[in-house]
């Protein structure tokens, strides 16, 4: 395998972990702040590519479709949270599961209905299509690129409104002990909307950008849900730096044991069954990944220790 | 009134209302997730059928099965234990059919495929009471291979998912290239990301693509490989562009040939009655998923016409006589239970706003499948 693939490939990887962590950052913020886990996160993430999808259609520009995920996947978490998860705080989390998957049905269904079972349409804006052309001559998709940076500034806004804002200060407050910021004088209830509804802004943001080069359609959210919270046990349930980490880990993992394990497995047999082997292998690689974080760390990379 | 002949009343309802229904026909399928576009083609060509034929001694039970073998397999459990169905169709995915299909016949049912047709059902695991009506999976595979190497390429890239029908696709297209290939790579099932096999393709010095990826699968790789700037030929089967991925593509995929033993251009009287109708009730254009369904209601109800399944023999044999308007022309079994038919390439192109197949050549005449000499049946 030659230098620029390798490079190429862990570009992919980059942006797959980058795209993750958008994810996983509201999934880790919720259940850090609020205790509760929230299976439905892989619906708002559904709900932003959707509304995306409706407006380009409407509008044709994508950058007001980003702007409509944001707000659709915001409003649904705020109203969700205001009608369902308030409800859920006080209880155990096999309650939570069970009503947030409730959520899960609703959310499809309803998507079912509004929009029909096929696929819609959704496509990369013009400016960003096509490739550019890397130090060391790697020829890569544009709009991956940008995806990359929407990443890490996300990551880096996240890392500044948590360190730096009030809302950080209370946002870490509430993790660490809810009663006493409730004692102190603040609205508990608005901080938990508002974080809520800033975990599923995040969800519908990613749903939409990744939602422009993949298939935009009910059910989109789950197998992403499932990544995400892979990455939030790596990392720490909680840890917003645990879950940048974990996100990048597991996006390397997936994109180069897809890549490495079949050229491995060549070595020792034919093509065709290296292919089938190497595929069996690579789609078990993130859970080995995970199971041996855990046997090392058995809270993730940055949680909390107890 | 006492509630005795209330009850004994209630209870004869019950009974005139099982006693319609003669005949029950278990369709399990997706019809949500990833897959969902597949299998609600396969129903609505199905129910298209029945309720044409206008028979009301036919039930048909549907249910839903997520794409998941487990959910498949309970489901299939319940059609045959509770539901009593004699004949099960419908299911779309290999390795579903394949945790489905050889339990349903060893209990003596019917099963009549719409969709999947594994390499292990159609040689070794062949059963009297499983028919193909669609094809046996490598074939659509077969024509695309046939059509690689009339094109002269000489290096394609074959990609396709890691489950049976994957497996199939490739050996498929391998059997009628026969030549030399510049990478072979399978995919995890449901993927949604293809940059690193897209890397791979830039990499391998490729002169062509071959890919088999249904559903959201095909829609995901289309729009990332149009966005690639690798600008090879891409070929692959009728799966790969049907008629919701063609939607949801656009231009990506306009000019691309693929392999397929139904197209809705196919000019066919049967054919062009079902498109119209198809169109007519459900304001959209078949896809062959359709197609198939709607083929599978049709034998089932020629079948029906000669013998109830209860007579299990006479009913099997009306069952391969196939005495039915196939929409693809020329339908016949071969002594494996899977067909034997024309597949054709087909083109991508565009009619008015809507993007749609035509055919532009016969690929492989009178095909039946490669493991036909592997199943006991004679």
């Amino acid at each position: 395998m030659s230098p620029i693939l390798l490079a190429e490939q862990v570009l992919n990887g980059l942006q797959s972990g980058v795209m993750l962590f958008l994810m996983a950052a509201g999934l880790t913020l919720i259940f850090g702040v609020m205790g509760l886990i929230n299976l439905a996160h892989g619906s708002l993430y559904m709900v932003g590519a959707f509304a995306a999808a409706t407006v380009a259609g409407l509008t044709g520009s994508f950058l007001l479709a980003l702007v409509a995920a944001l707000a659709a996947a915001a409003a649904a978490g705020a109203l969700v949270e205001l009608l369902v998860i308030r409800r859920l705080y006080a209880k155990d989390h096999l309650d939570q599961v069970l009503a947030t998957f409730a959520l899960i049905l609703i959310f499809s269904e309803g998507t079912r209905w509004l929009f029909g079972s096929f696929p819609l349409y959704l496509d990369i804006p013009e400016a960003l299509s096509g490739t550019v052309t890397l130090p060391g001559g790697i020829a890569y998709p544009a709009y991956r690129l940008a995806l990359i940076g929407v990443g890490v500034a996300v990551a880096l806004g996240l890392w500044w409104l948590n360190a730096r804002t009030r809302l950080g200060i209370r946002i870490r407050a509430g993790e660490n002990d809810r009663e006493m910021i409730a004692a102190l004088g603040v609205d508990i209830g608005k901080l938990y909307t508002l974080v809520f509804a800033l975990g599923a802004a995040l969800a519908g943001l990613a749903g939409a950008l990744v939602g422009a080069i993949q298939s935009v359609q009910v059910g989109m959210g789950e197998p992403v849900l499932i990544l995400a919270f892979v990455v939030i046990v790596i990392g720490g349930i909680g840890s917003i730096k645990g879950a940048l980490i974990g996100a990048l880990l597991v996006g390397l993992t997936d994109t180069l044991g897809g890549v490495l394990l079949p050229e491995l497995f060549k070595l020792f047999t034919d093509p065709a069954s290296a292919a089938a082997s190497g595929s069996a292998f690579a789609s078990m690689a993130i859970y080995i990944l995970m199971a041996a974080v855990l046997i090392w760390r058995p809270t993730g990379l940055f949680g909390a220790r107890t | 009134m006492s509630v005795k002949t209330l009850l004994a009343a209630a209870s004869l309802v019950a009974m005139a209302a099982t006693a319609q229904a003669e005949v029950k026909v278990g369709l399990i399928t997706t019809l949500s997730g990833g897959g969902a576009s597949l299998g609600i083609d396969t129903r609505d060509g199905f129910l298209l059928a029945m309720d044409a034929a206008g028979r009301d001694d036919v039930e048909v039970i549907v249910e839903d099965d997520q794409r998941k073998p487990d959910v498949a397999v309970q489901i299939a459990d319940k059609m045959i234990q509770s539901d009593k169905v004699d004949i099960l169709t419908g299911i779309v995915w290999s390795n579903l059919a394949m945790a489905v299909v050889p339990a349903a016949t060893a209990q003596g049912k019917f099963y009549l495929s719409t969709n999947a047709a594994p390499a292990q059902l159609a040689g070794k695991g062949c059963n009297p009471n499983y028919f193909s009506v669609s094809y046996q999976n490598d074939n659509l595979h077969e024509a695309a291979g046939a059509f690689a190497k009339s094109e002269g390429y000489s290096k394609p890239f074959i990609m396709a998912p890691n489950y049976p029908a994957g497996h199939d696709s490739l050996n498929g297209f391998k059997r009628f290239y026969g030549g030399e290939l510049a990478g072979e790579v399978f995919t995890q099932l449901g993927q949604t990301d293809y940059a690193a096999e897209l890397a791979q393709i830039r990499a391998s010095g490729a002169d062509s693509i071959f890919f088999f990826l249904p559903g959201g699968m095909g829609i995901s790789f289309l729009k990332q490989y149009a966005d690639s700037g690798i600008e090879l030929p891409v070929m692959g089967p009728a799966f790969s562009f049907d008629q919701a991925i063609l939607q949801a593509v656009g231009d990506a995929a306009l000019g691309v040939k693929n392999g397929s033993n139904w197209s809705k251009d196919l000019d066919v009287p049967a054919n062009a009655t079902f498109v119209s109708a198809f169109e007519e009730k459900y304001g959209r254009l078949p896809s062959l998923y359709a197609a198939y369904g709607y083929d599978t209601a049709n034998l089932m109800l020629s079948a029906l016409d000669e013998a109830e399944p209860a007579d299990a023999d006479a009913f099997r044999a009306a069952l391969k006589a196939a005495e039915f308007d196939s929409v693809r022309g020329k339908f016949s079994f071969d002594t494996n239970n899977h067909p034997i038919q024309d597949i054709y390439i087909r083109e991508v192109i565009k009619e008015g706003d809507i993007y749609t197949n035509k055919i532009v050549a016969t690929a492989i005449e009178d095909r039946s499948s490669a493991y036909v000499a592997d199943c006991p049946m004679q």
